[in-house]
């Protein structure tokens, strides 16, 4: 499949982490049905480390393979690790996405930084300053 | 297994087609217009090719026959050719379906902005045009219809014999872009009242890069091409005979075997459609009978298209997907759109289109695979969830 690399089809055809997290700490759901992409993810933190990370995602097979590499990339860090991660480092460790695809990297950095979002509201901690006045990118779908 | 299931996409080159476009690469290599012997044998051939074609779709004369480049320059000639030349008797109106393909609709665009009307037809839920709308919508200014003989995507037949008469009536001309149809669907141009008729070789197991435009005598063709005086001065440009005569056999072919092979592939789509209807929320497209031999189009809700499509590969399925992520658009299938289909189902839509070479045994497989990896993608997707708690509603 010359669309994709390797690394993409991969991951589309066996995603990491996905699932539900029971009690998760954090939940962050962006995209919509009408643009053809929905990502949910769910975080389990531990002593500011994501002890476990699931995903869910409505999508095409970019959508897919983005949210199960960003999953990857920031499962077993840190939150101020985590909260580093970009859509870029995303595209980058899946060896490339087509132009028009590229979209589904923000979509999945988006749904993690939503995740952060819930996170930190539910415990009431104080916000990081990148997450303040957050708003995911729905209309670049 | 590899199953082949986008025929609606292109078909294979048949032995008939190939080997009639050897035999012309070797033996009737002279340029037709040369006046040498070599030149006249290869018009000999293109003679032939000529007939074959307009006896397939029963045209009046050969010379009501323009080999072309496609479908899309065939589509493109008829719209401009209608249009600008008969801009100077005033009228200035034109009707389409807004589920055309886009060398249509394209072509429509284009004419708008040198100064044209167009009314573009919405058809109801199956996808057909309802003749009613089409007699309404003619004006006195109409300068052409031009509606589909079947739809590429969902398949739909629409009513051309109808259509036909109507403007036959109003003597408004009437273009039908007939790529899926011929060779698939019985045609008949005097029957039908087809002005003009445009087809592909590639979508009958013909080589890619050939196709005929019909127009009938005392229809006034703009050149999309100008240059030398090939193809009655209306289409420039040496004419590719192998091409033109491998159109010609492969036509001839589908025609001959048209009932045998209608009958066949009938039956398959059916036992499809029937094999897929069991998976919940989902739809066919189209009607359920007035639709093309091949042609399977479903919608299944709370999964995308094109993650569907790749898996189905991965499978050794070929098929394809009216969700935006297959388009070089943001927005799914106009097709689907244009016929009331929501959004999201069309984000979630496959189409198979079956041929003669298909078999029972594919389509089992087919049905099996579908169920898979539906189930699955509907397992991971956060959408299905929402739809199946009740926080979001069905739409199938």
């Amino acid at each position: 499949m010359s669309l994709y690399t390797d690394k993409v089809m991969d991951h589309f055809e066996n995603p990491r982490n996905v699932g539900v997290i029971e009690n998760a700490d954090g939940i962050g759901e962006v995209g919509n049905p009408q643009c053809g992409d929905i990502m949910r993810m769910y975080l389990k933190i531990e002593n500011d480390v994501l002890v476990d990370v699931k995903f869910k995602t409505f999508g095409c097979g970019s959508a897919i393979a983005t949210s199960s590499m960003a999953t990857e990339l920031i499962k077993g860090k840190t939150i101020e690790e985590a909260l580093e991660l970009t859509n870029k480092a995303v595209v980058e460790a899946l060896d490339g996405l087509p132009a028009r695809k590229i979209h589904c990297s923000v979509l999945a950095e988006d749904a993690i930084k939503a995740a952060f979002v819930d996170y930190y509201t539910k415990t009431g901690r104080e916000m990081p300053e990148c997450l303040v006045g957050f708003e995911p990118h729905e209309d670049e779908h | 297994m590899r199953v082949y299931a986008d025929n609606a996409a292109t078909t294979y080159l048949s032995e008939t087609a190939m080997n009639t476009m050897l035999d012309c690469l070797k033996n009737f290599n002279g340029n037709p217009n040369s006046l040498h012997t070599d030149g006249q044998k290869t018009q000999e051939k293109l003679d032939e090719a000529r007939e074959t074609v307009a006896q397939c779709i029963n045209a009046a004369r050969a010379n009501e026959i323009y080999f072309t480049s496609g479908g899309s320059e065939a589509d493109n000639q008829a719209l401009l050719s209608a249009a600008r030349g008969q801009k100077a008797k005033g009228k200035k109106h034109l009707i389409t379906l807004n589920i055309e393909h886009h060398a249509i609709l394209h072509t429509m665009k284009k004419l708008e902005n040198e100064g044209f009307e167009v009314t573009y037809l919405a058809p109801e839920s199956n996808g057909i045009v309802d003749v009613e709308k089409v007699k309404d919508a003619i004006r006195e200014d109409t300068a052409l219809v031009s509606i589909m003989f079947a739809n590429n995507e969902m398949g739909a037949i629409q009513p051309i014999p109808e259509i036909g008469a109507i403007c036959k009536e109003r003597k408004v001309l009437f273009h039908t872009d007939a790529v899926q149809a011929a060779a698939h669907l019985p045609i008949d141009v005097q029957a039908m009242n087809i002005d003009m008729l445009s087809m592909s070789a590639h979508k009958f197991h013909g080589p890619k890069g050939v196709g005929v435009l019909y127009a009938r005598n005392g229809i006034k063709l703009v050149n999309v091409i100008e240059g030398g005086a090939q193809e009655r001065g209306k289409r420039a440009g040496t004419i590719n005979v192998p091409g033109n005569a491998a159109l010609a056999a492969a036509l001839k072919e589908g025609c001959d075997k048209l009932e045998e092979n209608t009958a066949y592939v009938t039956a398959l789509r059916d036992r499809l459609i029937e094999g897929l209807s069991d998976i919940p929320h989902s739809q066919l497209n189209g009607d359920r009978y007035k639709r093309l031999p091949g042609n399977v189009n479903y919608s299944f809700e709370g999964v995308e298209g094109e993650s569907l499509l790749l898996h189905l590969d991965l499978y050794g399925i070929c098929c394809s997907s009216g969700s935006a992520c297959t388009s070089e658009s943001l927005d799914p299938s106009h097709v689907l759109m244009g016929m009331g289909v929501p959004v999201e189902a069309a984000h979630g839509s496959l189409r198979f289109s079956l041929n003669e070479e298909n078999t029972e045994e594919e389509v089992d497989y087919i049905i099996e695979k579908v169920h898979k990896v539906v189930e699955h993608y509907r397992s991971i997707s956060p959408f299905w969830d929402e739809l199946e708690s009740g926080e979001r509603q069905h739409c199938i």
